[in-house]
């Protein structure tokens, strides 16, 4: 038992890593909502313009969609950072970051709120344009709400998948909470660190899965 | 052979559809249809499904392009017309399943498109919309959402919500076919008043013993042809084209009294 507490709680360890954990923290929370607030917004355009615009114009976006649904967001980090330096472009490792995971965030945001948009029934559509109402007009406040609450539950737990994924950038040198803790470990030979990234994790999203509990409650998804 | 109906009408028709036809892919489902309804008729069109009843209707307002042919409503034809929207104001549309929307309160399913396309401030709009649920007897409804109200209550806000932009015609497209029986009478108790008021109204229904009672004149349409129409009293008591017959007698009503 004394070894266990020595090895993952070590008072002493924790007490030195605090401040340089606690400033991963919130770093990965300034990346976190980064993520969430420019991928969200670029699929919800996405899928509103590829309900909107004729066929031929959906395909680069059914591309985008397809190409970043599967391709492993690790990969994609790893691309961003050694890979486009080559290309003369060169960003930071928070940039990749966050670039890349708002590209994965905003090609499922995308098909969920298509897939949304157009389970609305077509009578909707008839209904609001045999009144006047502009094509626009019906989508933005006609289908779009109707769509929203059919697709909120499942884009909350995308959302929270997706934004775990900010872990992966401390293989690209962004100094997030395991890439803090991954350090401590080495330099101090002791699991504590770890411990501490664990429990930070916890904090950081449990609010996030419990607000999914609710909205899957309040939101069931038969709309 | 079926004879192909040749309308003869004195009056100037509010609406005239001219040798109107429809192909779906290689299916051709309306084979010029003319038809025409005067300011204040009410004119039912009758058939089999699949009959392009809908289809013909639809026109009306747009929601379909017919392949060939021309819709003129008071005069203009509709279909090189640039404003659909204007139109659409016109011609009031009520649907088989309603569409309500759902997110929205009865009286806002009223009072959107009196706010967006008439441009009305938000107390006018209101008022408006009030008045018409109050028509339709509900109006003590207008804060109840759709998925609160009864089939027969939804379809009349529907009714409102096409009556509230004060259109010249009322299209129908089987407003009561997705009600249960004992709901059907407070729609179509609306619809009478409608009449009664001196609204245009063309009727897609398979309600014949309303047709017979609210008709000015019915068509009856069958394969995407009008095989006879004509008064109501005429049409259900004195059909003249075999198919016509069939197909009243399925409804047990040829010959009997509405």
């Amino acid at each position: 038992m004394g070894r266990f507490v020595d090895q993952f709680i070590n008072p002493v360890i924790w007490a030195r890593y605090w401040d340089e954990m606690l400033g991963a923290i919130g770093l990965t929370v300034q990346l976190t909502l980064l993520v969430l607030l420019t991928g969200l917004l670029l699929g919800l355009v996405l899928g509103l313009i590829r309900v909107a615009v004729p066929p031929l114009f959906r395909i680069p976006i059914v591309i985008f969609a397809d190409v970043f649904r599967a391709i492993p967001p690790l990969v994609i980090l790893v691309v961003n950072y050694f890979a486009l330096p080559f290309a003369g472009i060169r960003l930071s490792g928070f940039d990749c970051a966050w670039l890349g995971l708002c590209l994965v965030l905003a090609a499922f945001t995308e098909e969920i709120i298509y897939g949304g948009l157009r389970a609305v029934g077509k009578g909707q559509w008839e209904a609001a344009r045999s009144t006047g109402l502009g094509s626009v007009t019906t989508l933005m406040l006609i289908v779009f709400p109707q769509a929203l609450r059919m697709t909120v539950a499942p884009l909350t737990n995308r959302t929270i998948a997706i934004a775990k994924n900010t872990a992966l950038g401390s293989v690209i040198a962004v100094p997030e909470i395991l890439n803090i803790a991954m350090s401590a470990l080495s330099n101090s030979a002791n699991s504590t660190p770890l411990t501490m990234a664990a429990l930070f994790y916890i904090v950081l999203f449990a609010p996030l899965i419990v607000f999914s509990r609710w909205i899957e409650h309040r939101f069931p998804q038969r709309g | 052979m079926p004879i192909v109906y040749k309308p003869e009408y004195t009056m100037a028709a509010l609406l005239k559809l001219d040798n109107v036809s429809k192909t779906f892919g290689d299916r051709e489902v309306l084979h010029g249809v003319s038809l025409e309804v005067a300011p204040k008729e009410v004119v039912f069109l009758v058939g089999p499904s699949g009959s392009g009843k809908s289809t013909l209707l639809r026109f009306c307002n747009l929601l379909e392009h017919p392949s060939s042919g021309a819709v003129l409503f008071e005069g203009a034809d509709i279909l090189k017309q640039k404003n659909v929207n204007a139109l659409r104001q016109s011609v009031g549309m009520v649907f088989q399943s309603f569409n309500l929307y759902p997110h929205m309160t009865a009286l806002w399913n009223v009072a959107i498109a009196l706010r967006l396309v008439q441009r009305k401030s938000a107390r006018e709009a209101r008022e408006i919309a009030h008045h018409f649920l109050a028509e339709v007897g509900l109006a003590h409804r207008g804060s109840a959402y759709p998925a609160e109200l009864s089939g027969g209550q939804q379809q009349r806000v529907a009714i409102a919500r096409a009556l509230a932009l004060k259109p010249k015609l009322m299209l129908f497209d089987e407003p009561t076919s997705a009600l249960d029986p004992e709901l059907v009478g407070s729609v179509l108790d609306v619809i009478r008043k409608m009449r009664h008021e001196g609204m245009t109204m063309l009727i897609v229904s398979h309600e014949m013993q309303f047709a017979r009672e609210a008709a000015d004149k019915v068509v009856f349409l069958d394969q995407g042809r009008v095989v006879e129409a004509g008064a109501p009293a005429a049409l259900f008591g004195n059909p003249q084209q075999q198919r016509t017959i069939e197909f009243l007698s399925r409804f047990s009503l040829a010959g009997s009294h509405g």
